[in-house]
């Protein structure tokens, strides 16, 4: 099967600074990635650029064997939580039924299949029961599971998110890897950007280990050796009795990682 | 009791005045929810101060003040957009550099006027009692097309005022839409400028929206809340003014501020005084 998202030599710079430097990488159809790196690797930056919020400085994105630029349905995006205007008078009902939206419909209301697909969105995230809440009155897990049973609802090819553990309960982060069991059945390829690195060797067929440049990509077995994180973390890594040690640091105080090796 | 209410609408005057508050009353406080939202209320202050060029060249070429009005807003609201988009400048600054221009400008063609006529002190503070039927006409027909414009691009503001990111992977074209919203602002200004006047609107943009927040918790019945304070002002204050003989756009501005004091102290969940109650249950 031929890769379904492809990038070729893809660089991104904010004015003259490169955040992403000639990128090459293929992912193939269905499969559940995590993208990985220290902070400012430009992990959010290849995100932002798959899903078309960022041009292009150099090199291209082809889905489905075309540029990226002539899809807009398939990829669904969840952003960091900061992200978001959290004080906007919305329900989560309202969020949610703004996956449906659809730029050649928008002055048609819902049909039944959309109330369905919602309604199954919502059920599926387990935020049933506070769909008429303000989603500012949600807790930080609740409202990330609101954001993603709408990039649900959206019935993508390709989820996307952007720092899904960063900041959220463990019922939360156990209901985002059950949604990923369940996108499997789906053939929805998926690419999630963690600080956690176990999470990431244990829980997804494939790692992409970015540090501006890409340092590795593959089966994590393959990426998460000594000598990728090194070139990847540096000097926020040190081997001790054999064993590397990455410690990223990441929003809330930070975290130590141990990968065996 | 029913004397009192009515004695005023006995001249034709004060009907016009009646319908020419309510209609401002309504539409600065549906347009005005996304510029609380957004935390735009300086764009509406700037451009309401920017509108005063184009009213004073109006008056100097002797045309209509409200087609003199509606040009410069419009102008100056596709200025600051596309000043914004090349992304060169931060909006605020964009804004800023406008507002200041506009004002400037407007001081001096006022300058060269030989007497400040009373027309253009009616532009800076309004004087909805002088507003004639032609204005009426204008004002109505304005407002029905914002409030039309409102309700066709709901979904898309929607989107684009809570999730900016998430309306531009949508495809939507944010830029355009913003420099709609921007748009039926400056409409929305030069539809207020006989009631309450240049200095006053942005009050009427803001004051109702922020009471509504309050009170609501969902968009739609924000603006319904939002539309109705800013109707009910006007017409208490158009009462107000006329028993009391005060300016009438600062006493609608008083009124709605009212509201909003009291919305502020006493709202469920979301007031000062009703926190405090609820803390020391």
């Amino acid at each position: 099967m031929p890769d379904l998202l492809e990038l070729r030599e893809v660089s991104v710079a904010y004015g003259n600074r490169i955040a992403l430097d000639s990128v090459t990488l293929g992912i193939a159809h269905g499969a559940q990635v995590a993208v990985v790196g220290p902070n400012g690797a430009g992990k959010s930056t290849l995100f932002k650029a798959l899903v078309g919020l960022l041009p292009l400085t150099r090199g291209e994105i082809r889905l489905h064997g075309r540029p990226v630029s002539e899809w807009q349905g398939p990829v669904a995006y969840v952003p960091q939580r900061e992200e978001v205007d959290w004080r906007f008078p919305v329900t989560v009902y309202d969020v949610v039924a703004m996956g449906r939206y659809r730029p050649s419909r928008w002055l048609r209301r819902l049909n039944p299949e959309d109330r369905r697909i919602i309604a199954e969105s919502l059920e599926q995230l387990e935020v049933s029961s506070l769909a008429s809440r303000p989603i500012g009155e949600l807790s930080g897990g609740q409202q990330q599971r609101v954001f993603l049973a709408r990039a649900l609802a959206q019935q993508p090819h390709i989820l996307v998110l952007d720092e899904p553990f960063t900041g959220v309960d463990l019922a939360t982060r156990e209901a985002i890897l059950e949604l990923l069991k369940g996108l499997r059945a789906r053939e929805v390829t998926v690419l999630v950007s963690t600080h956690d690195l176990d999470l990431a060797s244990q829980r997804f067929d494939e790692v992409v280990l970015l540090n501006r440049r890409l340092v590795a990509a593959g089966d994590p077995q393959h990426v998460f050796t000594g000598r990728h994180l090194q070139q990847a973390f540096g000097g926020q890594m040190m081997v001790v009795d054999g064993k590397v040690i990455v410690v990223d640091q990441c929003c809330q105080g930070g975290r130590e990682r141990e990968v065996g090796r | 009791m029913i004397d009192w209410l009515t004695e005023p609408f006995v001249y034709g005057f004060m009907q016009r005045a009646l319908g020419a508050a309510v209609l401002v009353g309504v539409v600065c406080a549906v347009v005005g929810c996304y510029i609380v939202l957004k935390s735009m209320a300086f764009l509406g202050d700037a451009l309401a101060h920017a509108i005063l060029p184009g009213v004073a060249a109006a008056y100097l070429l002797g045309v209509n003040l409200l087609a003199g009005a509606l040009v410069a807003g419009v102008l100056v609201a596709l200025g600051i957009s596309l000043l914004s988009k090349t992304g060169s400048v931060r909006e605020d600054t964009a804004i800023g550099i406008f507002f200041a221009a506009a004002l400037a400008l407007g001081v001096v063609l006022i300058s060269t006027m030989r007497s400040y006529a009373a027309d253009l002190t009616h532009v800076l503070f309004g004087n909805v009692l002088a507003v004639s039927s032609t204005d009426l006409w204008i004002t109505g027909g304005l407002a029905a097309a914002v409030l039309l414009a409102v309700l066709l691009l709901y979904k898309r503001l929607l989107v684009v005022s809570f999730d900016p990111v998430f309306a531009d992977t949508l495809g939507l074209g944010v830029g355009w839409l913003r420099a709609g919203l921007f748009l039926m602002l400056a409409v929305t200004i030069v539809v207020s400028l006989s009631t309450v006047g240049v200095a006053l609107v942005a009050a009427m943009l803001v004051t109702p929206p922020a009471t509504a927040y309050l009170l609501t918790r969902r968009l739609p019945v924000m603006m319904v809340v939002s539309a109705l304070i800013g109707a009910v002002s006007a017409v208490a204050g158009l009462y107000l003014s006329y028993y009391f003989d005060l300016s009438s756009g600062g006493t609608i501005v008083l009124v709605a501020t009212g509201f909003f004091i009291l919305a502020f102290l006493l709202a469920p969940q979301r007031g000062l005084l009703w926190r405090k109650w609820r803390h020391a249950k």
